[in-house]
């Protein structure tokens, strides 16, 4: 089956980040098809490479830019939502005249018709919120 | 991409506590552009979204609003909002902004967007559709 998913929360604060990297592993195990993983509202901050969890805990973004290079994920971050929250990568950094970019490897920022267009293309949309 | 699905657009918490509300609001606008069949659903503390009068003046947040009424204008219609949770909270429809659409299909009479519905009939429309976004 071809799925994709969207992840409505930030890391830590809510599990939704963690329970759909859970699921997206174990569909990839079973053989199913990641069409695209979207993030948005506070979702966007899963992609920052700037998070510095203690050492004794899971690295959210990093393990989502793991599993995007092992498996050609497509990992999408809501450009309006990333815009509010400074989620930036270095084209729109430069482009909103910033200091700096902090997208994670793997993610790349895009329009929500990403995500519209992959709720057309696969078999389900899953949401994970709140 | 000529396949029509449906997309039903569920609003379950409150404006302006949080921006799940405004962000919905632009997922449905951007949406629409897609041609797909579109559902919005106003439940729980969502209700609240659609009360008419609203002055966000004091607060120091946007007022987005007027943006619903503009929802006809993008072809989205079907505005369902559940009895149940109305009731609960003290509204009626009364207390609602009165949302319409020019039907094309009826010599572009101007339409009521809005239906009133009861959880059960919630459930059978929710049962029908291809994609839910809960917000």
């Amino acid at each position: 089956m071809k799925f994709t998913i969207l992840i409505n929360e930030g890391p830590y604060q809510h599990q939704s980040s963690d329970s759909a990297l859970h699921f997206v592993q174990a569909a990839l195990e079973k053989g199913h098809e990641i069409f695209r993983v979207f993030f948005y509202h506070d979702g966007v901050n899963n992609g920052t490479r700037l998070a510095v969890p203690p050492q004794d805990d899971r690295n959210l973004p990093k393990e989502w830019s793991a599993l995007a290079e092992a498996h050609g994920l497509d990992l999408v971050i809501c450009i309006a939502a990333a815009q509010r929250r400074g989620v930036m990568d270095a084209d729109e950094a430069k482009r909103q005249g910033l200091d700096a970019d902090n997208i994670a490897p793997g993610f790349r920022i895009s329009g929500l018709g990403q995500l519209i267009e992959g709720g057309i293309q696969s078999d389900r949309l899953v949401v994970f919120g709140d | 991409m000529s396949e029509v699905k449906k997309f039903l657009y569920v609003n379950r918490k409150a404006p302006y506590g949080s921006i799940y509300a405004l962000e919905s609001l632009e997922v449905v606008l951007i949406g629409a552009a897609f041609d797909q069949d579109v559902t919005l659903a106003f439940l729980d503390d969502g209700v609240y979204q659609l009360v008419k009068g609203k002055n966000t003046e004091a607060i120091g947040m946007k007022n987005f609003s007027p943006t619903y009424s503009a929802l006809g204008d993008y072809d989205v219609t079907k505005i369902y909002v559940e009895k149940e949770s109305l009731e609960a909270r003290g509204l009626t429809l009364g207390d609602l902004m009165d949302l319409k659409y020019e039907d094309e299909d009826d010599d572009w009479a101007e339409k009521d967007s809005i239906r009133v519905v009861s959880a059960s009939e919630m459930a059978d429309i929710m049962d029908t559709q291809d994609i839910v976004l809960s917000f």
